[in-house]
């Protein structure tokens, strides 16, 4: 078999001492800077790209996979225990993960986080590795229509699948691709909406976002909660491991996210974040077992499922990186830093030319996988002694982090200026109800929508028809229609009902 | 005419500006055509789909029927100011304002500002605690950036680093 001749030879490659070392170091500096809250992989990642200058490029991007994994593990604990994102796609986990830590059952939630996320970790692993090789050859027949198309499906999966009114998500997802068009315009080299200011003719940071609108947005809302009903953690944490009863709620439910995040990690855009969305917005739909609890108050499947399903689409994710060449998210557009800078082109060919370092990093993941588990399991009851720690002392520690981490991206202070105005912002969306998350990914996307709608509209001299007259993509497009039909349709009917009511 | 949401309505109106203002910025580069799209092109389109989906808001806020007219609610000024302040003033102590002529003052004196104007957000503040946490937080930030992941911040103020 093709297929095991090619992870033996990643497991080869994986399992020399040295590339074991720099696994570890990067599982367990991952993880413990990203249970710092505020710094999630992408500043993690950002932080220690210089680290690996010195590194033979296998190390460096298996040290680098590694630092992914950890901080994204530490990200859902930073999401479980402080009601703080770690990243973008921890942000369902929070919704049942901190009820739960609220209700002294954080020991279940981060176990159920790590188990769901190592069983999610191995199947992405095997999907990853028997459909690189097919996937790279339906890369080929990929062009900028079909990767617009694409896109449009990415986003508007985000959007029916996220919480709250359909028309302000698809708001703050246009508000994103504009916001990701700030800077240099990489065809005509003029700098658009950047006032003069040097800084802003490099875009906008995606970190400068997400620190702002999620970290100081989200701690200048919990300050404004009155002291009884803010966000602090109650109640005593009992048993750490999950009960008989969780692991019979949570092993559909991890089975399930791990499924789901497969498939969306394959799409560009979707990748991580999608993913949780989605399994948990399917496990919401789900019946409920008799006695267990509702969603958004504490159940066990609102975590297992989006940290099965976020892991596997990171994993998964690495299709459209290593097939076509399009980091789905901001981590993997690190990634693609660092092999550029040494001097791995991301695409199909690093496959054939680099066999050794394409099917060792993939083995790596997976063994990354299994030394965070082994890696955090036994240290949960220290992540749980972050639990003793009162807020009044934890949010000035998150602002400074944040501003650290802020700071330390691109060593200039312009981007703490802008951090400020983002949390500003930020507060200003969670008073008037808009969800935020979807913003971030069309950022990511905005200037990769704008490059292949260019090329694909140049192909077709200007002719948009060209989006629905090609196969692949009009059916693309169709399966995005599809999911807005079904998400309005239950939407209209509650209206209905509701203009009855008032009848 | 009367909002039926106040949310709503300050979230379309606030939709409409922005996609307005980028529909307008982008006027002043080359907007081009589909074929051969310039600068303009796409942020003209998304600015102008932008302000349609703010205006769509705008409407549904003066049709659709809530409960409570979903009120934006008062502003909390002073965790908003207080911990904006804290991040700005990192930025100031850390690097200086030449444009003021303030000096850097470094990354110490920037994590003690931060973290005692940040604690002011708070219900309670205890300026000793405070300073204690600050202490706590220079030493960690010292052991992991500058020592373990050998960032390049400048740690002391450039009067006594040079």
């Amino acid at each position: 078999m093709e297929l095991f001749d090619n992870l033996a030879l990643g497991f080869g490659v994986a399992f020399t001492f040295q590339n074991l070392i720099y696994a570890f170091i990067g599982c367990l500096l991952g993880t413990l800077i990203g249970v710092l809250p505020g710094i999630g992989p992408v500043a993690t990642i950002a932080m220690l790209l210089p680290a690996t200058y010195a590194l033979p490029p296998i190390a460096a991007l298996i040290m680098l996979a590694g630092i992914y994994y950890g901080a994204q593990y530490g990200g859902s604990t930073t999401a479980i225990l402080v009601n703080l994102p770690g990243e973008s796609s921890s942000v369902v986990t929070v919704i049942d993960g901190y009820q739960m830590a609220r209700k002294g059952r954080a020991g279940p939630a981060l176990a159920a986080a790590g188990l769901g996320s190592f069983f999610a970790g191995c199947v992405g692993t095997l999907i990853l590795a028997a459909f690189a090789v097919p996937l790279t050859e339906v890369a080929f027949k990929f062009g900028p229509a079909e990767y617009f198309s694409l896109m449009i499906l990415g986003l508007i999966g985000a959007v029916v699948l996220a919480s709250g009114s359909l028309l302000k998500a698809v708001a703050m997802i246009v508000l994103g691709l504009l916001l990701g068009l700030v800077g240099t315009d990489v065809n005509s080299g003029v700098a658009r909406f950047s006032f003069d200011i040097p800084e802003l003719t490099d875009g906008i940071g995606f970190i400068v976002i997400a620190m702002g609108v999620f970290g100081y947005g989200e701690i200048i809302t919990n300050l404004a909660q009155p002291e009884d009903q803010r966000e602090v953690f109650l109640g005593k944490v009992t048993g750490l491991f999950p009960t008989k009863e969780d692991f019979k709620n949570m092993t559909p439910a991890v089975l399930r996210g791990t499924a789901i995040g497969c498939i969306l990690g394959i799409l560009p855009g979707g990748g991580a974040l999608l993913a949780a969305f989605a399994a948990y917005t399917i496990e919401k739909k789900t019946k409920l077992r008799p006695g267990e609890v509702p969603f958004g108050q504490g159940n066990i499947r609102g975590v297992a499922a989006p940290e099965s399903a976020n892991n596997a689409g990171a994993q998964t994710s690495f299709i459209p990186l290593l097939t076509l060449g399009i980091p789905p998210n901001a981590v993997m557009a690190l990634m693609v830093g660092a092999m550029t800078i040494h001097n791995i082109q991301p695409g199909p060919q690093v496959m054939t030319s680099n066999p050794e370092l394409f099917w060792g990093l993939i083995a790596s993941m997976w063994i990354g996988n299994l030394m965070l588990v082994i890696l955090n399991l036994p240290l949960i009851g220290m992540w749980i002694k972050l639990l003793t720690v009162p807020y009044r002392w934890l949010f000035p520690a998150i602002v400074l982090f944040c501003a650290i981490g802020v700071y330390s991206t691109n060593n200039n202070t312009f981007d703490i200026w802008l951090v400020g105005a983002f949390g500003v912002v930020g507060y200003i969306w969670a008073k008037l109800s808009v969800e935020p998350a979807p913003l971030l990914l069309g950022f990511i996307l905005g200037p990769m929508m704008e490059e292949n709608l260019r090329r694909a509209l140049l192909l077709s001299r200007g002719d948009w028809s060209v989006f629905v007259t090609r196969g692949l993509s009009a059916s693309l497009l169709a399966v995005a229609a599809v999911m807005l039909v079904v998400v309005l349709l239950p939407a209209v009917k509650s209206k209905r009902e509701e203009a009855f009511v008032e009848e | 005419m009367k909002i039926k949401s106040q949310k709503d309505f300050f979230s379309g109106l606030m939709f409409t500006v922005i996609g307005a203002s980028f529909a307008y910025g982008s006027m002043s580069y080359n907007i081009g055509t589909g074929a051969r799209m310039g600068p303009g092109y796409f942020p003209l389109l998304l600015g102008v789909v932008l302000a349609l989906l703010g205006a769509a808001i705008l409407f549904k806020s003066f049709v659709v029927e809530t409960p409570d007219g979903e009120p934006v609610g008062a502003f909390a000024w002073k965790p908003l100011v207080f911990i904006i302040a804290g991040n700005l003033l990192f930025g100031v102590l850390l690097g200086g304002l030449p444009a003021f002529g303030l000096p850097a003052m470094g990354l110490i004196a920037a994590i003690f500002g931060t973290t005692i104007v940040c604690s002011m957000a708070g219900d309670e503040f205890n300026f000793k605690e405070t300073v204690v946490l600050s202490a706590i937080l220079s030493v960690m930030s010292y052991a992991a950036f500058i020592l373990l992941l050998k960032l390049q911040f400048p740690v002391w103020p450039t009067f006594i680093s040079g």
